[in-house]
């Protein structure tokens, strides 16, 4: 097992060891800087050097998942949540912990002007546990941002797909974004419970805002028209754009039985003369 | 043993299958409904799955086989109230029950019904006179 001093030589140099990380710090940040304040920072600094020592003093460096780390764990990953919920970039975060090095190994040089080989031990000690720090804080880093664009992609699904009653039994589901086939499923069984609720027969699904339709996208929407046929509704596909017309027929997809319309107006014209309606000048 | 009742309403029948289908229920039914339809010459056949949560391909083939049947005895079939699951199942599968006609509730399948029934009469009326 390898015993290291850096306990005592941070408990030794705490004061001036936390000023002068502090400051590198704000340094390093620069521009960056007006995102924290700085009493925040002397703070997260203080807890870091704070749990680092209580961990030395107490475990090997060999292991970080270790109990005795479970402290200093939680306060790096604290921290990278924090910031990258704040704004800051990867680099940016893991600088808090890199930075350490070079105030540390300058109290280091202080400690052992004469031996230079525990100085080189104890600096490699240092350099390969602070790495192992900062690659951990970039983990937590990408975790929580993973974490933020799974929320916006769950909640961009949810606005995406409204289905709205534009006369008695006439449905309009106006289609905006690229569809998938997590976002079909959702738009399917969206369309499909509205049909029943509304006791609806007639469904204008319009594509204006579908940038692009290639097989898959048809696909899903062949398969969305053919369930609301099987519920006994008839589905129209409108909006299509002159681009997107010649990309159906270039990809040779079929889209016989299914009534296309150019735009939404034709298409409700066509739903109202379905249901033997007539729209006269008042 | 379980039955699935027929019910006579005007000149149509109306099936309601709330029990799991199996081989042996398929036939009593075709052989119970074809009967009924020459019995009571009726014209139209309404078939209302809304109680089915789960469909499979043998229903499926069932559904496509009535109306065939029903189709040569000169009556038309209508599947109302599907489940949307059911659909979207149903299509994930391939089954889009070509031939068969479908309506959202039994209300609807009806005014289907009438509606075919009536165009029918305004032909045969025509070629008549």
């Amino acid at each position: 097992m390898r015993k290291t001093r850096l306990a005592d030589i941070i408990e030794k140099y705490e004061s001036s060891l936390l000023s002068d990380w502090v400051d590198i710090q704000t340094k390093a940040l620069g521009r960056a800087g007006g995102r924290i304040t700085d009493s925040a920072l002397r703070d997260n600094s203080h807890d870091f050097v704070q749990a680092l020592r209580l961990s030395l003093s107490t475990a090997s460096t060999d292991d970080l998942q270790a109990p005795a780390w479970a402290g200093l764990r939680d306060i790096l990953a604290n921290l990278s949540r924090q910031r990258a919920v704040m704004g800051f970039s990867p680099a940016e975060t893991a600088t808090f912990v890199f930075s350490f090095k070079s105030a540390l190994f300058k109290r280091l040089r202080e400690a052992y002007p004469d031996d230079a080989e525990t100085l080189a031990e104890e600096t490699w000690l240092a350099t390969d546990l602070l790495d192992r720090l900062g690659l951990f804080t970039t983990e937590v880093y990408q975790k929580s941002r993973e974490d933020v664009i799974i929320r916006q992609q769950q909640e961009m699904l949810e606005l995406s797909t409204p289905v709205v009653e534009l006369w008695p039994g006439i449905l309009a589901l106006p289609l905006i974004g690229t569809l998938d086939s997590a976002r079909t499923q959702v738009v399917m069984q969206n369309l499909l419970e509205a049909l029943v609720a509304k006791s609806a027969d007639l469904a204008i699904v319009d594509i204006t805002g579908v940038p692009t339709v290639d097989t898959l996208v048809a696909q899903h929407l062949l398969k969305t028209v053919s369930a609301a046929r099987l519920m006994g509704a008839e589905c129209i596909i409108s909006g299509i754009r002159p681009q997107i017309a010649q990309t159906i027929i270039h990809l040779g997809v079929d889209l016989a039985g299914v009534i296309t319309k150019a735009n939404l107006a034709d298409a409700f014209r066509l739903a109202l003369r379905k249901k033997s309606l007539v729209v006269t000048k008042a | 043993m379980d039955r699935i009742p027929i019910l006579r309403i005007g000149p149509f029948l109306l099936v309601t299958i709330q029990v799991d289908m199996h081989d042996q229920l398929a036939m009593v039914l075709q052989d119970e409904l074809t009967a009924r339809i020459v019995r009571d010459s009726a014209r139209g056949v309404l078939i209302d799955i809304s109680s089915l949560d789960i469909v499979d391909s043998f229903i499926g083939r069932m559904l496509s086989n009535i109306a065939g049947m029903a189709r040569v005895l000169d009556a038309e079939t209508v599947v109302v109230g599907m489940q949307p699951s059911v659909a979207i199942t149903l299509v994930e599968l391939g089954l889009s029950l070509p031939g068969i006609r479908t309506a959202l509730n039994v209300d609807r399948g009806m005014e289907l019904l009438q509606k075919s029934l009536e165009s029918e009469g305004a032909t045969a009326g025509e070629q008549n006179g």
